[in-house]
């Protein structure tokens, strides 16, 4: 039954060099850990990807209680922290998360830079998983100011203001993430819209290019 | 034709779509160059991949429980804050800090030193092309990257040491530990633990009474609004908070601190007697917010 259901859509849809693409590939002895402890360094990329994961989900049920204007967002912060069942612990993995997926992605980036993974040919990937890191710092920055607490509104003040001080270019970026000319409700809108539309769809394009690209490059040889 | 089973085309469509037919998958590189054993991909290594991931998560969900994210008071722009940026930011808050990064030096600071290291990480791998790959065969690639991370290292500590002892010196206690006491405080007095901005509405007091009329009779919707909370003017709901009938009738005929004109003479104008403005009055200085 399902056989007959795959093969009907692989006739018209030739799925199966997809997935094969995806899951048939062999793991080389030196990125195992089985067999080489000291290759654990390998294993951070999968790591970040997985709390990557853990972010996308936990957010989506974040939002399902976040409200983004600035009378409600604390009280929706405080209402799912404190009132709302599990709400606690979905809030605190987002928390943690963020930080977590930033020691992650360093990580990951180290092992590539001392290990020298980043050589012809996979010197593009290089480039993409840096354009990563820089949205995930955004992504950061932008859901810093979420809670709309001291910490987040005082936060979000110093970094527009060090945003001002680019030279030229400065003070039009504080006024397009500002929306205007403080910090308010505007502000909780855009970094709101950025945090949870543009940047994730940003950060998956990446993440799918990057994926394409270390499959069709295979990993790095031993050193 | 690029159609059909027997196609001699390098690119073959299914059917009559513009899908393309895969012959095969892209070759997976020939790892049997390596020394020593691989494996699958699925099901092998993704299986223990999973259960280190399922450690992994184990460990995370204890951190989320033992310590829950940290929320502090409702954003409140007159507060004094000592602020803070989340952890990996500080390095680059200390730096921006520092005499050649900040005030005169500040294009040094953001496009200088902090583009030109960011730009060269983004690009390492057009600067350093050499073919070989270890670290200690790279020497200037490495020692700058060791240089930048113990830069890092430092100014994140010297970040975090001086946030100490500013909230030491000015003797603060970080909000959220603040806000946490405070609700538990609450708790066992049995009153409400939020901290959030409670929005309380101060209703009209005696909509019926017959000086609503004369209000809009005299013009004072105008500028204090039909539903009295205000529009050029102050909300005027919870005004018998702050005077008193007889203070309500001066303001009436004679203004308000150079902001409000005498409203006296147009209220005569407008039909209303002596009585209306005296009720007027009277009614005003009763929109206290705790009545009833």
């Amino acid at each position: 039954m399902f056989k007959n259901v795959y093969n009907w859509i692989d006739e018209r849809l030739d799925v199966t060099p997809i997935w094969r693409d995806v899951a048939d590939h062999e793991v080389p002895e030196h990125v195992n850990p089985a067999h080489h402890f000291s290759a654990f360094v390998y294993c951070f990329g999968g790591l970040t990807f997985f709390i990557t994961v853990i972010q996308i989900l936990s957010g989506m049920f974040l939002t399902m209680y976040y409200v983004p204007d600035i009378i409600n967002a604390y009280n929706s912060v405080e209402y799912l922290q404190t009132q709302v069942a599990f709400g606690q612990i979905v809030r605190g993995m987002h928390h943690w998360g963020a930080s977590l997926v930033i020691v992650m992605m360093f990580l990951h980036t180290m092992r590539v830079f001392f290990t020298g993974s980043y050589k012809a040919p996979r010197e593009m990937n290089w480039v993409v998983g840096m354009l990563l890191f820089f949205v995930m710092l955004g992504l950061g920055l932008t859901g810093y100011l979420l809670p709309w607490d001291n910490k987040a509104y005082f936060a979000t003040k110093v970094t527009l203001e060090i945003a001002n001080s680019v030279p030229w270019i400065g003070p039009i970026i504080k006024e397009f993430l500002q929306g205007g000319t403080i910090v308010g409700a505007e502000t909780l809108t855009r970094f709101f819209a950025l945090h949870v539309f543009f940047l994730p769809a940003v950060l998956l394009l990446l993440m799918v290019g990057h994926f394409i690209m270390i499959r069709r490059q295979g990993i790095s040889g031993p050193l | 034709m690029a159609h059909g089973k027997d196609s001699k085309e390098k690119v073959v469509f299914v059917g009559d779509s513009r899908v393309k037919r895969g012959s095969g998958f892209i070759t997976p590189p020939d790892y049997t160059a390596y020394p020593g054993k691989s494996e699958a991909f699925i099901p092998n290594f993704l299986l223990k991949e999973w259960m280190v991931g399922v450690v992994v998560l184990v460990g995370f969900l204890v951190l989320t429980i033992a310590e829950p994210a940290p929320l502090w008071f409702p954003a409140n722009p007159s507060a004094s804050i000592i602020p803070m940026p989340d952890w990996y930011f500080l390095f680059l808050y200390q730096y921006l800090k520092l005499p050649y990064a900040s005030g005169d030096y500040i294009v040094l600071g953001t496009i200088g030193v902090t583009g030109v290291a960011f730009g060269s990480l983004l690009l390492a791998p057009f600067l350093d092309t050499g073919k070989e790959r270890r670290f200690y065969r790279r020497p200037i690639a490495s020692s700058l990257m060791i240089l930048s991370l113990l830069a890092i290292v430092y100014l994140t500590n010297t970040a975090w040491h001086h946030y100490k002892v500013e909230m030491a010196d000015s003797g603060q206690i970080p909000e959220n530990v603040q806000r946490e006491e405070k609700a538990a405080e609450n708790r066992a007095k049995g009153l409400p633990t939020t901290s959030g901005n409670q929005q309380k509405e101060v209703a009209i007091v005696d909509k019926e009474n017959p000086a609503m009329e004369s209000f809009k009779k005299a013009g004072c919707v105008s500028c204090h609004a039909a539903d009295l909370k205000g529009a050029s003017g102050p909300s005027l709901r919870g005004v018998g908070d702050k005077h008193n009938k007889d203070d309500i009738l001066k303001i009436i005929k004679e203004g308000f601190n150079g902001r409000m004109p005498a409203q006296y003479d147009s209220a005569i104008a407008a039909g209303l007697t002596d009585k209306d403005i005296d009720n007027l009055a009277d009614w005003l200085s009763k929109q206290k917010a705790e009545a009833k």
